[in-house]
């Protein structure tokens, strides 16, 4: 039996666990602390000061830290508590640009919630000496402005705690700190891998994606064709810029949307997706058969690539070298397609929607081209891809479904739940069990790889062949993972790998989810749940099932792991020193 | 004076001796700063690197806590006296003088090596305020049409 400590809230009697906050504690209580800093499991270190509450001592103490005891008794409300929050906030306010009309994050904001419900009358009761910031705009993928930043530390936990990064920190201290990469240096001259997990954690617009929409502008109005491809997790998670519930799939609204957006054509990156399990299967059957490097590695997610690069340049050769399933898209579309449709190749443009920010850099690599031609042009997320419907003049909720574009628009289960951690695992099993047996795969879910445990491990029977699985999502617990291997503790044949917590539904360029949200429910599975629901759905739920891609194999690229497809689908990659700029 | 490799193998021995203890950081970035002077760019990577915190950890704390140093202190340090009594007659104005004329901000060293402006608490030589120093020079009743005479001095 759980040791439970009783308190009284508000009045309100409430019993927890011991080792419980506060805040925990009125959270069971139904009372509502303001926070600030605070973004569970992520930072909890009382910084910000805003969820103070009496806890009958002498000073007012932080909820988001204060371990309960037995009998205490707390006040959240008294005109002393709140006295000293709007103080807190009036202060973080007197350095704040409060630019909010143009600000990225106005209406999603959690500074903003907070003068609001706090009932900030005066935004410049503290006017004195500001601190200004230059905005750091060299990276492709993030942006910091630090004339924003309240100093919360919730994007220096996610970098260094999750992702085990760590490009950015404090400096300075008192008045003069900030949020920033060592010795002056940009994001882009760092190690930084992209993945936009501090955007993700900033509960103001300090951190923002780098805006792409401007440039599909032009590519739209400039004559070409262009093309435009979603990525799997996009549809698990756009709904809930149009008020939907978290969870709730939007597959054919997103495609009409993205219809009206002025796209010639809209292919799907799942097409891409069940490519890419068919390529990257076979090349692991053949590095089994023919003694090749082992384990492989999954190479789907840009950031993780760029973190094995940079901090684990010894694991390039496990890296599988398949290109990532848009980028595979964008080489057929401007190969096969273009072909197929008698269109020139440098008269089309391709724009891929993803929940990353990484894919921003990933899509600028010069190896990821063909005939001096880059495989995609573009790169939106899906935060982007709901200011472009917005500000389109869209009614996203009275859109019909829509279904894409053919002949590079159908897809499997397989395709589907990529976006959630174990999923390209999942979906290569699916293939490489009927691959390696030569018999029908029944029962084709493999709930061993699914699930939000940092690193999950799984044996599977493939009739001859034990094949020794794992799966990692976080560089942090990808670290972990290379790190049993490298030390001759673990063994495995095949380990996917995604950079972000939970892979892409939660990737660092979907819809950001407030920190009082993020207590109530667990984002990352809720979005999962709606990419395997999808999967449930679909008549075929094995890549190889893909009858659209069997046609490309026909008519185009003959042999899977074939020469035509080995030139078009495969890349290769770079050893990176994370300090390179400042040696 | 030991050489650069020298020093850079009494970093490594201090490091392997203070690494398992919980917060080797702060002991570890003192001891470097007296082998080198200060806590360069080069050093922060060794240290980061053979503790296994981030280069984001090591910089945060150098820039944290004031007495260390990122570059290394200048041939001469200029210390001007922001004591009650040297303040009230002037010494801000005086340290504002040579920061304008050295062209750099208080705590910072010259480009050329020459210079560390830094400002100090009272020295005790309260008769002679306004007071500065210059390494173990004591130059009182300053002003700041002073500045350019005595830095020029130094100069030679």
């Amino acid at each position: 039996m759980e040791n439970m400590i009783n308190l009284t809230i508000d009045g309100v009697q409430v019993s927890v666990p011991a080792g419980s906050t506060v805040l925990d504690a009125a959270r069971k209580a139904n009372v509502h602390i303001p926070t600030l800093c605070y973004l569970k499991d992520v930072n909890e270190i009382g910084a910000c000061r805003v969820c103070v509450v009496d806890v009958g001592g002498r000073a007012l103490q932080a909820a988001c830290v204060y371990p309960v005891s037995e009998g205490m008794v707390v006040k959240t409300n008294t005109p002393a508590v709140r006295r000293a929050r709007r103080m807190v906030v009036e202060l973080l306010l007197s350095i704040h640009d409060r630019k909010c009309l143009s600000c990225p994050r106005s209406n999603n904001c959690e500074l903003q919630d907070l003068c609001r419900d706090l009932g900030i009358d005066d935004d410049n009761r503290f006017a004195g000496e500001v601190i200004a910031h230059s905005v750091d705009d060299a990276s492709p993928c993030v942006v910091r402005d630090n004339n924003k930043c309240v100093l919360c530390r919730r994007c220096v936990a996610a970098c260094h705690n999750q992702q085990n990064v760590g490009v950015i920190g404090a400096v300075k201290r008192g008045f003069g700190t900030s949020i920033e990469s060592p010795w002056g240096l940009q994001l882009a001259q760092t190690g930084c891998v992209g993945c936009g997990q501090c955007i993700v954690a900033c509960p103001v617009g300090a951190l923002r994606e780098k805006d792409s929409i401007r440039a599909v502008d032009r590519l739209l109005e400039s004559g070409k064709h262009v093309f435009v491809q979603p990525a799997p997790a996009v549809r698990a998670a756009l709904g809930e810029e149009f008020g939907l519930p978290v969870g709730t799939p939007v597959t054919g609204k997103m495609v009409a949307a993205l219809r009206r957006l002025g796209f010639e054509k809209v292919f799907d990156t799942d097409f891409g997706a069940d490519l890419t399990i068919l390529e990257e299967a076979t090349e692991l059957v053949q590095r089994i058969q023919n003694k090749g490097v082992l384990p492989m590695i999954t190479s789907c997610s840009p950031g993780w690539v760029k973190y094995c690069e940079t901090y684990n340049s010894d694991f390039i050769p496990n890296l599988s070298s398949c290109k990532s399933p848009h980028e595979m898209l964008g080489a057929v579309i401007k190969s096969y397609y273009a072909e197929k449709a008698g269109i020139d190749p440098s008269q089309m443009a391709v724009v891929s929607v993803m929940p990353c920010t990484a894919k921003k850099y990933e899509a600028r690599r010069p190896e990821l081209s063909n005939n001096g031609l880059p495989d995609v042009d573009e790169v939106i997320t899906t935060r982007e891809l709901a200011r472009m419907i917005r500000s389109a003049g869209i009614d996203f909720a009275s859109l019909p479904d829509e279904d894409f574009d053919r002949v590079l628009g159908e897809s499997t289960g397989g395709a589907v739940i990529f976006g959630a951690t174990g999923g390209v695992m999942e979906a290569a099993l699916r293939y490489a069990y009927e691959a390696i047996t030569g018999q029908e795969l029944k029962q084709v879910e493999f709930h061993e790889v699914r699930g939000l445990k940092g690193v999950k491990e799984a044996v599977i029977d493939l009739g001859s062949l034990k094949l020794n699985v794992a799966v990692a999502h976080g560089t942090a617990n990808a670290q972990k993972l290379l790190d049993s291997v490298r030390s001759g503790e673990k063994h495995y044949e095949f380990i996917e790998i995604m950079c972000c917590p939970g892979g892409c539904v939660t990737g660092g360029g979907q819809p950001i989810v407030k920190s009082s949200k993020r207590a109530e429910i667990n984002v990352s599975a809720a979005r999962a749940k709606a990419l395997y629901s999808e999967d449930e759905g679909k008549p075929r739920r094995k890549s190889q099932e893909n009858e659209e891609l069997k046609v490309l194999y026909s008519e185009y690229l003959g042999e899977i792991g074939g020469h035509r497809a080995h030139h078009l689908l495969h890349t290769t990659y770079t050893a990176r020193d994370p300090y390179e700029q400042i040696k | 004076m030991p050489d650069s490799k020298e020093k850079f193998e009494l970093l490594n021995q201090v490091i392997e001796e203070l690494k398992d203890q919980p917060g080797a950081l702060m002991p570890v970035m003192q001891r470097a700063q007296n082998i080198f002077g200060c806590v360069s760019l080069d050093v922060q990577k060794v240290i980061a690197e053979k503790l296994g915190v981030t280069l984001s950890e090591v910089y945060g704390v150098a820039t944290f806590y004031s007495q260390f140093k990122l570059k290394p202190a200048g041939k001469y340090t200029i210390s001007v006296c922001l004591g009650t009594a040297c303040y009230v007659k002037g010494s801000q104005k005086v340290l504002d003088r040579l920061s304008e004329e050295l062209n750099i901000p208080v705590g910072d060293t010259t480009d050329d090596g020459l210079f560390t402006l830094q400002a100090t608490r009272c020295l005790g030589a309260c008769g002679l305020a306004p007071v500065m120093t210059v390494n173990d020079e004591v130059y009182g009743c300053l002003t700041p049409d002073d500045i350019p005479d005595i830095l020029a001095k130094y100069r030679e």
